[in-house]
């Protein structure tokens, strides 16, 4: 089939393309699609994570002591890909530390620690935009200021994707409401609650990216927010209702069936002529230019084994622990997932707290775990894979540590979907395999450029000490005069003073050793001793 | 990191339940209108060669599985060794002695299946590896099959299936409708003289009704998603496209495409053997490819070989070749521009 | 006696084989790039414990066929298996003669006890040590290979060698539970 690769997807194709593979997931999520949200209940602890899913961690520019109220900035970007973070709630620094976080090895990083002082005072908003005369780069940095990244996948800073499409020149914003994971209904719930919102956010979302088209996509079992998103007036926007297989609302995926066109590998949307941005996101880049309110709040599904399954509004920064324990646990032993049952991470440890990304938080019932077969080849995971790969034959190769073998299988073209796992009938941990391949060879890579780096600088020396050996053959002493702030002989200027210098600073390290054993080094003893 | 192994767990979270176990009972289920067919035309044999077959199956696997130190129950009960069992019975002549058909089972456990590692690893189809070995050892054995009708549920099935004193029952065996039309044809015959002798054959033989059988099992297997429709579409099309082609060539000498679709094991073949997924292609593409090939040799086996049908070598050549299709025929990877 | 005839003809006729399977199994050897080709799986700590001045030198020495490929403890085992499937020689165990896998560390100078004696900074095979004469002297933690060159020169022992700081994506997936059991 001849697909139209780079910024085909500029037009909106007329019919609604397919997309390879994808898988019919139990849905889970009826009760909650006609359901209204509420907000949770005030934690005494909100916790902020400096490093975000992707790029550099904030900079904190609050100390330990300082009290804050509801909107006050915490930390500032330390680059172009990293997000300001505000704080929750009134109340006071209590600690800048290491804490659990959202990860799948239960690992720690450091975070903002703010103790709510139960006032929930407000700062006073900032001021709204006028749109009307509102530029693209003061719409930019309104967004970069208000913290917003994209709060359906990765994590992404928003301002970052607008700003990468705005000197694209891409046409095309596509709002994204799909909900393709199980049990997953915050979007749909926010639609319905703030369907005009949303599309305020959209047509802020276009101006800033100077864009001429809009599609908003929706599941077509989404019928009450997209009546929601009908009755507002949608300004030349275009609803759209894809099928609910999962994963069409993968970025891949969703792209490919509104416009024809795929994004190429190893590429952004924008290589399609694309920006995509989770509806929430756009809702929050209404709260933010038009209202003045930084992110500080979202909407997330608590759902699984607790009582009262829920659309919640949640502080970012609440501890998952807080929100089952709002919710009520049902079944004693279960699995906690931040996000869906599909992608989201498993959690060691509960009491990490909830960030921009977190859609869902979700108990799974322990089921009957079933051991893992070997591949009978059936080829299930093929037919499903929506990125086309050969998830069997990647599997066989990353089992083997064939780190050539995957990539040129393409492994960095998988999106971790899960559905070949879902579908296999061995039920072989494909994905988990997948991850560590990708993680192994990505610290492979590391290691690589760094004995690269350090070989040129193993190289460099050598030139220049073969330059000077070959200057100090002809007039002793002199340095060659490019070695900058190499190791220059150092000029004796009083060979006593030097001496007298040296013996007393032995004498000073011979006292301090004798008053402290330094702990274990590293090395063996060889060059230590 | 030794507590990440243990700790750390991927998502996907959930899983859509399927399990190899409940493949094979739904592929053992699809068979079930087959064999009663079968069993109807070709009597009670039919079921006797099954039961031997499987059985053996299942304790050869048993024995393999407790000499590698594996384990019993995932294994043993996935139906793997079951649907190799009865695939080898139905393959079987349904008078053959109790000792072939056990050879073959035995054969394709331990040497085909686990001496190549087991349930996954195996190269060639296990039950078809069997019955080709008793096919090239045991020749006339394996010729010997009933003519149909009344006299085989008459015959003394068990006395043939458990001679003693090395007694023969092989009063109601004769050519099949395949062998017979293949040695006349080889033997410089015209097909017009064999028209009346093919008919009878094929009309007692019941052979077109088996294959009808065999045709609606796969199809509910089909429907059912276990397996998909490359492998059978392709089969039966180069199984159409090349005895259409001889007999185009020459009606005398090429028996007609009809002719080859209801007799010998086409359907069997197309829906349950071709498709047995450790030993066949993965690819959407190269599973056509496979399809393809194995139909086009079974008609070239039946009409130039020596040997009653020609599925079992054709499946087995294809097999052999199934890694190399793999290979070019990798898709698109969305994105790529080109498929390697 | 043309039996014997045959089964020495036959003999040579092997052992020429033979010969020429031999020469040709390992097409790396005589080629110029060899010694390249290893160079870029080595660690290039340039920490000399392979007994040789850096790492290009132990590279130079294995493509001669002078040095074995277990010399390398900052490698460890994972370097001696590229190595063998490189030159497609089987991996062998690292020789404990030039020392045993550690974590990988670096050096810091204690910048109190420091007299800017520049010593170090003449030792360090990477230029990883910034200062001059009489003046006090760092270490780049992130260009320092923890190869200890520097720690035997220093005339007050104020250098220490300190785990190396972790690097940011320092956490991988582990292998699947099922690969382990």
């Amino acid at each position: 089939m001849e697909v139209a690769h780079a910024r085909g997807g500029e037009r909106v194709s007329a019919v609604l393309r397919g997309f390879h593979g994808g898988v019919r997931v139990p849905r889970s999520k009826e009760a909650l699609q006609g359901a209204g949200s509420r907000s949770a209940a005030l934690p005494p602890l909100l916790i902020y994570p400096l490093q975000a899913h992707v790029g550099t961690p904030a900079r904190p520019v609050v100390d330990v002591g300082r009290k804050v109220c509801r909107g006050e900035l915490l930390a500032v970007p330390s680059s172009y890909v990293s997000q300001a973070i505000h704080a929750g709630t009134s109340g006071i620094i209590v600690e800048i530390a290491e804490r659990a976080v959202i990860h799948p090895g239960g690992i720690t990083d450091t975070c903002i620690v703010l103790q709510a002082d139960g006032e929930d005072r407000r700062l006073e908003p900032a001021p709204p935009l006028d749109l009307g005369r509102a530029t693209p780069e003061a719409l930019l940095a309104r967004i970069a200021e208000a913290g917003i990244v994209g709060m359906g996948g990765a994590g992404f800073p928003s301002h970052v994707k607008l700003c990468e499409g705005l000197s694209n020149a891409v046409r095309l914003l596509i709002i994204n409401a799909v909900e393709c994971e199980p049990y997953i209904a915050c979007d749909d719930c926010m639609i319905r609650e703030r369907a005009a919102d949303v599309v305020l956010g959209a047509r802020i979302l276009m101006q800033a990216l100077a864009a001429s088209q809009c599609v908003i996509a929706l599941e077509d079992d989404m019928q009450l927010a997209w009546d929601a998103l009908s009755s507002c007036d949608l300004a030349g926007a275009q609803i759209v209702r894809v099928p609910a297989i999962y994963p069409a609302g993968g970025e891949k995926q969703l792209i490919r069936m509104i416009t024809g066109a795929e994004v190429p590998a190893h590429g952004l949307p924008i290589d399609a002529g694309v920006v995509m941005h989770n509806a929430a996101t756009a809702a929050a880049v209404a709260d933010a230019v038009v209202r003045g309110l930084p992110m500080t709040e979202r909407l997330l599904t608590v759902a699984g084994a607790v009582r009262t399954p829920a659309n919640l509004r949640v502080r970012i920064g609440t501890p998952i622990a807080h929100l089952l324990d709002g919710c009520g646990r049902s079944a004693a032993d279960a699995r906690v997932i931040a996000g869906g049952p599909m992608m989201g991470t498993r959690l060691i440890d509960e009491s990490v707290p909830v960030v921009k990304t977190t859609n869902c938080v979700l108990r799974l019932p322990a089921g009957s775990e079933q051991p893992a077969v070997p591949c009978i080849r059936c080829g299930d995971c093929v037919e499903v894979c929506p990125a086309q790969l050969q998830p069997q034959a990647l599997y066989e190769v990353a089992r083997a540590g064939d780190w050539d073998g995957v990539r040129e299988l393409h492994l960095f073209d998988c999106i971790e979907c899960g559905a070949c796992a879902y579908v296999c009938p061995s039920r072989l941990p494909l994905v988990h395999y997948y991850r560590h391949a990708k993680s192994e060879i990505e610290a492979l890579e590391l290691e690589q450029r760094r004995a690269a780096e350090l070989r040129s600088r193993y190289d460099a020396r050598l030139r220049r000490l073969a330059q000077a050996g070959g200057a100090a053959a002809g007039l002793e002493g002199q340095v060659e005069p490019d070695a900058g702030e190499g190791p220059a002989p150092a000029p004796a200027p009083d060979r006593a003073t030097m001496q007298a210098e040296i013996a007393a600073a032995i004498a000073r390290a011979k006292a301090r050793r004798a008053a402290y054993t330094p702990p274990a080094a590293g090395g063996d003893g060889d060059g230590t001793r | 990191m030794q507590r990440d192994a243990e700790t750390v767990i991927s998502s996907p979270h959930i899983h859509s339940g399927a399990s190899v176990g409940g493949v094979m009972r739904r592929v053992l289920m699809a068979l079930l209108p087959g064999v009663i067919v079968s069993v109807w035309f070709l009597g009670p044999g039919v079921l006797l060669q099954i039961a031997i077959a499987t059985l053996a199956a299942l304790a050869a696997e048993a024995a393999m599985l407790s000499v590698r130190g594996l384990a019993m129950r995932p294994f043993l009960f996935d139906g793997t060794a079951a649907v190799a069992g009865v695939l080898l019975g139905l393959a079987m002549p349904p008078l053959a002695p109790w000792w072939l058909g056990t050879l073959a089972a035995v054969f394709a456990m331990v040497v085909v299946k686990h001496a190549y590692g087991g349930v996954g690893h195996n190269l060639f189809n296990p039950a078809m590896a069997g019955y080709a070995l008793l096919l090239v050892c045991f020749p006339f054995a394996m010729k010997a099959w009933p003519v149909p009708g009344a006299a085989v549920w008459t015959a003394d099935v068990l006395g043939a299936v458990f001679p003693v004193d090395g007694s023969r029952v092989d009063a109601v065996s004769g050519a099949t409708a395949l062998s017979f039309v293949r040695d006349g044809l080889q033997g410089m015959k015209m097909l017009s003289e064999l028209r009346p002798a093919e008919a009878a054959g094929l009309a007692a033989g019941g052979a077109a009704w088996v294959n009808a059988a065999f045709l609606g099992g796969g199809l509910v297997l089909l429907a059912a998603g276990v397996i998909r429709w490359q492998i059978p579409a392709g089969f039966l099309a180069g199984l159409i496209a090349v005895s259409l082609l001889l007999h185009l060539g020459d009606a005398q000498r090429h028996a007609s495409p009809l002719f080859h679709l209801m007799n010998g094991a086409t359907m069997l073949g197309a829906f349950f053997i071709a498709t047995d997924p450790v030993s066949s292609p993965v690819t959407p593409r190269g599973r056509l490819v496979f399809g393809l090939l194995a139909g086009a040799v079974v008609v070239l086996i039946r009409r130039f070989g020596q040997y009653p049908d020609g599925v079992a070598f054709a499946v087995l050549l294809m097999n052999a070749a199934a890694p190399l299709i793999d290979r070019y025929t990798r898709p698109r990877v969305y994105g790529e521009r080109d498929g390697r | 006696m043309s039996v014997v005839i045959a089964m020495a003809v036959l003999a040579v006729g092997a052992l020429g084989a033979a010969r020429i399977l031999i020469a040709t199994a390992s097409p790396l050897r005589g080629s110029h790039d060899v010694a390249l080709r290893i160079d870029r799986l080595l660690p290039q700590t340039q920490c000399g414990r392979c007994l040789y001045a850096g790492c290009r030198p132990y590279a130079e020495a294995i493509a001669r066929g002078e040095a074995r490929i277990n010399q390398c403890p900052p490698g460890g085992a994972a370097t001696i298996r590229r190595l063998a499937r490189l030159l497609g020689v089987e991996p062998l165990a690292l020789n404990p003669r030039h020392g045993t896998e550690v974590p990988a560390s670096v050096v810091v100078i204690d910048e109190e006890t420091c007299i800017g004696c520049t010593k170090c900074i003449q030792a360090c095979p990477v230029d990883a040590i910034l200062g001059a004469a009489r003046q006090m002297h760092t270490v780049i933690a992130a260009d320092c290979t923890g190869c200890e060159l520097c720690i035997p020169p220093c005339p007050v022992d104020c250098i220490a060698v300190v785990p190396a700081p972790a690097a940011t994506h320092a956490w991988r997936w582990p292998t699947p539970a099922e690969a382990s059991g």
